[in-house]
């Protein structure tokens, strides 16, 4: 394939400081020279780079289709699915910018540690706690219902880690629980099998909480899935309300 | 903030935050200063006068046109977010009303003040 | 501070923000009037002296101020300054109790001003 010369591509991307260990924030861009294809992903991108220019460049991807969110990263100050996202739709004057997401600790390069991030979807009471076994017959779950409508709306999330790079919230306090564990919390709370709804409003309730919340609505644009992640945070504001009112909380 | 950090906070729920909270940020320097100046009268009308005398001259009249708007829209923006927060109403449509709410109340009060 | 308490902290603020609703509007329709009838100490006073539904209608004003403003702040100094703990508490109160204080002054003071 012959490659026109003027389509080259400036790409600058995130490096961490020297081997030994990074430290918060420490690092620079370097810039690399990447031929453009039509149709290229960022993905694409940053995977020319490590296999041709720099075999060093730490990055994460597995599926590359749109499924796993694995390569969620930071490309021209918005965080995004780099190999759902063409660069024709991002490069601007034929220059992209490529960092890890935010609100993470670095491992390396474009790799974070998302540790945190599931932390605190479990503190987040974000799993399901069911009293039924194999023996009794299935949970019935009107499929018309208020509750049901509201888990479909939020239960295809895969934990890329989007909205909680792009919360504000997040970054001001540490202690801020997100929008994918709350959002997850909430499905669970509309969940008329689960158990747990009053252990549940207790864990998102509070200034770690549905109630820091400040509506900025970033995770909601930033949702690759599109998913309403600050209506389901108003929703955990009124459930824990009635909670609180009724003496549950 | 940089133009890069504004990049993606550029959105209208993010302008009504920041509006909200500078608004919000100039109401609670303003009240403590209305207060106090309210107070004056404890000690007579003249002494109120006497107080209100400095208030008057453009830069005061300015802020205080100033904080008129701010109060509008500090108070468009919380109908907004009662509403996003208890009520089902899509997040564009809290958006049009709050900005109609101010607009509406900045406008009108600042012709209606202007006269006098 | 337990989450249920904060929980309560943002309940009372939503509620308070009701509250200034009303009071906003009617504030703001009264400047309106005030400033075509005239805002000398003299004419304001005239208009507040010892007049008992105003000073109920402000002391509500002023309590649900006390309220609003200084939730609302604890929000700022724990986001941009960092507060946590006794300290933001503390702050958060101290701001609440001034407001009430100073503020429920300003309202007696406009209802019984004192000799000219």
């Amino acid at each position: 394939m012959t490659v026109q010369a003027d389509a080259v591509l400036k790409v600058s991307v995130w490096r961490s400081s020297g081997p030994g260990g990074v430290a918060a924030g420490e690092g620079r861009f370097e810039t690399f020279e990447v031929p453009r294809h039509p149709s290229q992903t960022v993905l694409d991108v940053v995977t020319h780079i490590q296999r041709h220019c720099d075999p060093t460049l730490g990055y994460r991807f597995a599926c590359r289709v749109g499924v796993c969110g694995s390569c969620a990263m930071v490309v021209n100050s918005e965080a995004r699915w780099t190999c759902r996202t063409h660069v024709d739709k991002v490069a601007e004057g034929g220059r992209l910018e490529v960092a890890p997401l935010r609100n993470l600790p670095v491992i390396r390069d474009l790799a974070t540690d998302m540790s945190a991030f599931f932390d605190k979807w479990a503190r987040a009471r974000g799993q399901f706690a069911g009293t039924r076994s194999r023996r009794e017959g299935f949970a019935v779950v009107e499929p018309d219902s208020e509750a049901r409508r509201q888990v479909d709306l939020g239960i295809e999330c895969i934990g890329c880690g989007v909205c909680y790079s792009s919360c504000d919230v997040v970054e001001w306090k540490p202690d801020y629980l997100g929008p994918a564990a709350m959002n997850r919390a909430w499905t669970l709370v509309n969940d008329v099998r689960d158990t747990a709804r009053a252990e549940r409003l207790a864990a998102v309730a509070g200034d770690a909480g549905c109630h820091a919340c400040h509506t900025h609505m970033s995770c909601t644009e930033r949702c690759p899935k599109h998913l309403p992640l600050t209506a389901a945070i108003a929703g955990l504001k009124r459930e824990t309300t009635r909670a609180l009112l009724r003496g549950e909380l | 903030m940089s133009a890069k950090a504004w990049r993606t906070r550029n959105h209208p729920a993010y302008w009504a935050f920041v509006v909200h909270r500078v608004s919000g940020l100039a109401l609670a320097v303003f009240l403590p200063l209305h207060f106090w100046a309210l107070g004056h009268a404890l000690a007579g009308p003249s002494a109120l006068e006497g107080f209100l005398w400095w208030t008057d001259n453009a830069a005061v009249k300015a802020a205080e046109f100033g904080l008129v708007v701010a109060l509008a829209a500090h108070l468009a923006g919380g109908l907004r977010l009662l509403a996003l927060e208890f009520l089902p109403w899509r997040e564009w449509q809290k958006s049009l009303f709050a900005a109609s709410v101010a607009v509406a109340l900045a406008a009108g009060l600042l012709f209606a003040l202007s006269a006098g | 501070m337990t989450p249920r308490a904060q929980a309560w902290l943002w309940l009372a603020q939503r509620l308070s923000a009701v509250v200034l609703a009303f009071a906003v509007v009617v504030h703001l329709a009264t400047m309106v009037y005030a400033v075509r009838s005239g805002l000398s100490a003299g004419e304001i006073l005239d208009r507040t002296r010892g007049n008992l539904p105003w000073l109920l209608f402000y002391s509500s004003f002023v309590v649900a101020i006390a309220v609003h403003l200084p939730i609302g702040l604890r929000n700022v100094l724990a986001e941009v300054l960092g507060w946590r703990g006794p300290l933001l508490e503390i702050a958060t109160a101290i701001l609440s109790a001034g407001l009430l204080v100073w503020g429920l002054r300003a309202a007696w003071a406009v209802y019984a001003p004192g000799a000219a």
